[in-house]
């Protein structure tokens, strides 16, 4: 059975979708959750090196990744926004930059905790730290610029080419620790191999998923909120039985 | 060298961070339930505050 993509670009037709994803997404992100921990406190080894504070990797590889991931899934849904004009598009951007900016202060805030220990240092100015602290700012002044213009529509398209801009700062971030020499260390996962302990990379890989998960839950619980906000007007919003409930409480 | 402060800071932080989120999110979603009530009630006119970010 092939899926209507049109239909579903409907907030509409994506609303009860979103509803019935974000239960399996959530309950999947606490199980991987529980798992990843167990795996990173109860079975992975001290480090030889840097004693028990590497254990911060378990959250701060998978929120670094997902803020950059984020981005770009952004940019992409900030490019069809721009390209065809999609109210769900924008709207998926709207939803998603608070997600990444969270991610991207938790890979901060964690690298940080992780560098004075380790390095001797909460900040440094190195490029992948720079570079990362510059991703938080475009998430922020995404959000500050959708909140600064009133229509929707018109925020929708300003907010699409700030984050199509702006992605052209992911790649920097990546590569920042291959083109320069900074403080950070070089990617210790790659395709062709990792070179850190079996248990200690599946603890890594288990809590990304979960992060994974987790972002996909609360996005799509951010996008069913504004899509209420957004199309609170039309019909069948006021149809449905949670805005019903409401109302009959209030009459 | 264990450093266990360093790491309760960290993962207390992500927790607090996904806690308040989640629930920034349902209580978003509680008030454009409401905003989209009253507007149902009141067909043809548009909330005069309306919810932020709209």
């Amino acid at each position: 059975m092939a899926l209507n993509w049109f239909k579903l670009s409907s907030p509409a037709s994506f609303y009860p979708v979103a509803g019935t994803l974000i239960p399996w997404f959530a309950g999947g992100a606490a199980v991987l959750t529980a798992i990843g921990l167990w795996l990173g406190f109860g079975v992975a080894p001290t480090d030889f090196q840097q004693g028990e504070v590497y254990r911060i990797i378990f959250i701060h590889v998978p929120s670094a990744w997902l803020s950059m991931f984020l981005y770009v899934v952004m940019a992409f849904w900030g490019a069809l926004a721009l390209g065809f004009g999609t109210r769900l598009s924008g709207m998926m951007t709207q939803a998603i930059a608070p997600t990444g900016a969270l991610m991207t202060f938790i890979a901060l805030w964690t690298g940080s905790l992780w560098g004075r220990p380790t390095w001797g240092t909460y900040w440094a100015w190195d490029a992948r730290m720079t570079s990362e602290l510059i991703l938080l700012f475009l998430y922020l002044g995404i959000i500050a610029l959708r909140q600064a213009i009133g229509e929707p529509r018109r925020a929708d398209r300003a907010c699409a080419v700030l984050s199509i801009v702006g992605v052209v700062n992911v790649p920097i971030i990546y590569y920042s620790v291959k083109w320069w020499n900074t403080l950070h260390q070089g990617a210790s996962v790659k395709l062709t191999g990792a070179s850190m302990e079996t248990t200690m990379l599946a603890g890594m890989l288990v809590m990304s998923v979960a992060f994974w998960f987790y972002s996909i839950a609360i996005v799509l619980a951010r996008l069913r909120a504004i899509i209420l906000e957004r199309e609170r007007d039309a019909a069948w919003v006021g149809a449905l039985p949670e805005v019903r409930n409401v109302a009959g409480v209030a009459r | 060298m264990n450093h266990w402060h360093f790491i309760l800071g960290a993962y207390g932080v992500t927790l607090a961070v996904a806690a308040i989120e989640i629930l920034a999110v349902r209580a978003r979603r509680r008030a454009a339930a409401r905003t989209a009530a009253a507007s149902a009630r009141e067909p043809g006119t548009r909330p005069a505050n309306p919810v932020r970010g709209a």
